[in-house]
């Protein structure tokens, strides 16, 4: 077991675990923020997607150790990000959610889509979402959010 | 006198002849006295063609807009894509599941000590530091899927204005501490547990064979 310094959602949080443990585990058991979800393990899903120094990252598969203190951003921060709060709006609007399993994660991509991309073409939206699954078939609303909260954002 | 003349002409003849087929103009790090006949450098080259052609190495040097797995080089799941620089797309890039370590954590003396690859055996991803396509210059198949022929990797990657200007001292070390180029013979177990195929020769092999053909010349077969 190691100790980690982590910075999630801008708070320093300290973390005792074994340098494997995925960071998935560590924000859901450990900090017992929930919002990220375990969908398949293997980051072939993407429904723990978090952000890790800016970027989308599955949180199932990388490793605690990993991390090295680059920045953690999860879904629980998304409604104090000026794109994270246009997104989820955006879902609401778009009436995007059935189950809702897979959502935070997919808010999580779209959202990183949307800051290195301010008006994605459907293009850069199917490459950029393709790996996040939704068994419920929410695919053209989420893509329809997109492109709504591209709107808004300007 | 005579003999050391004949002797230094001998060495000047068996550079020129090294040189010959070779697409590296840069000198190979070694004084020409030192370089092996072409023929050992071509066959030191096969031995190096062997390895770039597998599965490990080709799935990333791809002429697609996407990466391959496995070892039929089947188009990468999700239809993951290039995307402008070789790491993928906003949103979804290499490094969104192919994770490595990204700073000092052992305190070893080399990059592999720092830059350790990052396979999650539990799952199955492989993982490395920069992970990233090869820049689709260095594609070593056809639009077809098929490799290229031993001939035309080897131009490829000689040709400075396609290897990002790399002579045979920088290949050299390229095939030696590359994180990405080590990942192919560490390259872990796929989702079911078993386990990745490993290049025809040994990282140890693969460096060996390609310091003879980079002492040779970096001679490139005819065709």
């Amino acid at each position: 077991m190691e100790t980690y310094k982590l910075m999630v959602n801008g708070q320093q949080k300290e973390v005792t675990e074994d340098p494997s443990t995925p960071l998935l585990w560590v924000l859901r058991e450990g900090l017992k923020m929930t919002g990220t979800k375990y969908g398949c393990g293997i980051a072939a899903c993407g429904a723990c997607t978090v952000h890790i120094g800016g970027q989308a990252a599955r949180s199932c598969v990388l490793p605690v150790s990993l991390v090295n203190g680059r920045p953690i951003v999860t879904i629980e921060a998304m409604a104090e990000d000026p794109v994270g709060r246009v997104v989820q709006d955006a879902w609401v609007d778009e009436d995007v959610v059935q189950c809702g399993y897979c959502q935070s994660g997919q808010i999580m991509a779209a959202v990183a889509l949307l800051k290195s991309i301010r008006k994605p073409t459907d293009k850069d939206i199917e490459e950029s979402m393709g790996a996040n699954l939704c068994r419920c078939g929410t695919y053209v609303r989420i893509r329809q959010a997109i492109k709504a909260a591209a709107q808004q954002l300007g | 006198m005579h003999s050391v003349r004949v002797g230094l002409l001998a060495a000047v003849l068996v550079s020129i002849s090294a040189s010959v087929g070779s697409g590296s103009p840069r000198a190979a790090g070694t004084s020409s006295e030192a370089r092996p006949a072409s023929s050992e450098g071509l066959a030191a080259w096969q031995q190096v063609y062997s390895v770039l052609t597998h599965p490990r190495c080709l799935n990333c040097h791809t002429a697609t807009n996407y990466p391959q797995q496995g070892e039929d080089r089947h188009r990468h799941q999700f239809n993951v894509v290039r995307g402008p620089d070789g790491r993928g797309v906003a949103g979804l890039t290499c490094a969104t599941c192919h994770q490595g370590a990204t700073s000092k954590a052992t305190g070893g003396p080399n990059c592999a000590e720092c830059h350790k690859g990052a396979n999650l055996e539990a799952t199955g991803v492989p993982g490395g530091h920069g992970w990233h396509l090869a820049p689709l210059s260095m594609a070593w198949q056809d639009r077809n899927n098929k490799p290229l022929s031993s001939a035309q990797v080897c131009r490829a990657v000689t040709d400075h204005t396609r290897n990002e200007n790399m002579g045979g001292p920088e290949l050299l070390k390229h095939h030696e501490e590359a994180a990405l180029v080590q990942y192919a013979w560490q390259p872990g177990k796929r989702p079911d547990g078993t386990a990745r195929a490993l290049p025809p020769l040994t990282q140890a092999q693969f460096v060996e064979a390609t310091r003879r053909w980079v002492e040779a010349g970096t001679p490139c077969p005819q065709q």
